[in-house]
């Protein structure tokens, strides 16, 4: 194992390069091939038919949802639409595929020859290439069974569940990715989630990382400068969240430079990522097992967009991610540092959604990238994945507005929703939260402050309004945060009138 | 050929197919003596395109059903032999 050159180092002395591969789980209501339903979370092995089973005489019947939505996502970017194209057979053996080939395109994809423009968080814009985006289906899941680690590796037997196997899957491949140089992890994240953006704005799959809706392989090669010939790449597979991408592509360009370093050579090879440490380790070495024998597929009849079809889903493509920013930035008004903290956090449509809740853009974006923003990075996961909605935000900022929690309390019902004790009301309740509003108990907490603070309140009584904050600090003590100040404050100033 | 189709063959047979396979070879390269560059590949007889199925689910098959006919299974899930024996 050679050592690993520090990141800084390794992209001073050698240009990376990446190519990232995106799959994306299209959310029609039924699989591929054939009228399986394409279900979330159901009990395994509920949602297959015939067809999802590969089993002998069941035939394949294209889904023209699946096609519609592939030359969506064709179109959104820039892609060319294929005048014709087919599916073919990518045979290779693993339990997952129950047919022992998996259905997918070749030699002709759907769309080809694309390009989509990724803003960085310096609001620089980065243009990546789209070699093609091609149609396939999605292969079971396994489990693996003993061994110490769960993983493959040890295991003595797997079980699998057919119930992913036949789900519309569109691929989307780069072109190699030059010119990035240190910002390669960067473009790498930032061109995912452009990606994620656009597929649930194109309404073609909810595009949830955490639920593996989309998932990316990374490819890394380096060479030493930008004249050179493309080096021996690595390609990391299933990498599923956008932190992610950026940290593998930066571990493979500090490894591969450590073994460029020592004299080594990069070998062609599938990587596994590994969460838990952010390294990846050698998995499979590209050899004849990678020989996929394609060939047409012939139970499939070839597709041919019509050309007025294509169009007419041009015309009905929806406003698409960079636009609809730069139309929410107007209506929210938020500067421009602002709008892109808000799109770097991932929180675009949580704050739109919440603000479709009733509350104002400003306090919506407080939440969301305040408290829930350094919740998530704590917990180091997306700000999509924390179990609150933005309809509890709007409820909870609600609450805020209509006087019934103030400021302090709002964050103990948000702790509570995060906790899942439920709803902001529920949490409200439960945890007698509630702001004091009845006089009686703040009368007291007033009176109490001014006899333990004799000295103070005689300044106050003489009209030194300067220290009624000591005053009203500790009625919102005595009361333990539950005090309207502002009401404090009234009651304080007409009690000292009264003499 | 056994090897990439993981099909485990006896040396009598694969005696046996390597006669038929070269009969096999034997004939697809006397099509492509015809088949010059000017004849377009084909690679569906039908003259069909776009034959779509609209997005509308249908009943899934009886879980038991389908598990019963399998070699093995634990917890509704299809049990397979430890994978990766030959290329982890």
């Amino acid at each position: 194992m050679s050592t690993l050159v520090d990141y800084d180092d390794a992209v001073a002395r050698f240009d990376p390069v990446i190519g990232i591969e995106v799959h994306v789980e299209l959310g029609t209501r039924t699989k591929m091939f054939d009228g399986a339903p394409a279900g979330f979370g159901e009990e395994p092995n509920t949602s297959v038919t015939p067809v999802s089973l590969g089993l002998p005489g069941s035939l394949p019947v294209v889904n023209g949802t699946a096609v519609e939505y592939a030359i969506r996502i064709g179109l959104a970017l820039n892609c060319q639409i294929a005048e014709t194209c087919r599916f073919a057979r990518k045979n290779y053996f693993y339990p997952d595929v129950p047919k022992n080939f998996q259905t997918s395109q070749y030699d002709e994809p759907i769309a080809f020859d694309g390009h989509v423009d990724v803003e960085l968080e310096d609001g620089s814009i980065f243009r990546v290439e789209i070699e093609r985006a091609h149609m396939e289906e999605d292969a079971g899941k396994n489990t693996h069974v003993g061994g110490s680690t769960g993983r493959i590796h040890g295991a003595e037997y797997s079980l699998v569940d057919y119930n992913r196997a036949g789900i519309p899957l569109v691929e989307i491949v780069t072109r190699p990715i030059t010119g990035a140089g240190a910002r390669a992890p960067e473009v790498a994240r930032a061109y995912v989630q452009t990606l994620r953006d656009l597929f649930r704005a194109l309404g073609v799959s909810e595009a949830r990382m955490e639920r593996g809706n989309v998932r990316a392989d990374v490819n890394v090669s380096l060479r030493n400068t930008p004249q050179d010939a493309l080096g021996t790449r690595t390609e990391t597979k299933n990498v599923n969240s956008f932190r992610s991408v950026e940290r593998a592509v930066r571990f493979e360009i500090g490894r591969q430079a450590g073994v460029l370093d020592e004299g080594g050579s990069i070998v062609q090879e599938t990587r596994h990522w590994h969460e838990d440490t952010g390294t990846t380790t050698s998995g499979r070495i590209k050899s004849d097992a990678e020989d996929y024998r394609y060939f047409p597929e012939p139970d499939l009849v070839p597709i041919a967009p019509d050309r007025a079809w294509v169009e007419e889903i041009r015309a009905s493509l929806p406003e698409l991610p960079a636009a609809r920013r730069r139309r929410l930035q107007g209506e929210w008004g938020y500067a421009d540092a602002e709008m892109r903290d808000v799109v770097n956090a991932g929180a675009v449509e949580l704050i739109e959604a919440t603000v479709a809740g009733g509350t104002s853009p400003a306090a919506a974006r407080k939440w969301w990238m305040g408290e829930l923003a350094r919740t998530a990075k704590q917990q180091e996961v997306e700000l999509e994945a924390l179990p609150i909605t933005p309809a509890q935000i709007a409820a909870l900022q609600k609450l805020v507005d209509d006087g019934r929690i103030n400021d302090k309390l709002a964050r103990q019902v948000l702790e509570g929703v995060l906790a899942g004790e439920g709803d902001p009301e529920a949490v409200v309740v439960a945890r007698g939260l509630e702001v004091v509003s009845d006089d009686g108990p703040l009368l007291e907490a007033i009176d109490a402050a001014l006899a333990a603070q004799p000295d103070i309140a005689e300044k106050i009584r003489s009209g030194n309004l300067g220290p009624v904050g000591a005053i009203i600090g500790a009625v919102m003590k005595a009361t333990r945060g539950q005090a309207d100040a502002g009401r404090v404050r009234e009651l304080l100033l007409e009690r000292v009138a009264q003499g | 050929m056994a090897g990439l189709a993981r099909i485990d063959l006896t040396p009598a047979e694969i005696d046996r197919l390597a006669g038929e396979l070269d009969v096999i070879v034997e004939s697809v390269a006397r099509v492509s003596e015809i088949a010059t560059p000017d004849v377009p590949a084909t690679s569906h007889p039908l003259p069909l395109t776009n034959v779509f199925r609209a997005d509308v689910p249908v009943a899934p098959v009886d879980r038991d059903a389908v598990l019963a006919a399998a070699p093995a299974s634990q917890d509704g899930k299809f049990l397979v032999p430890q994978i990766l024996g030959e290329d982890a």
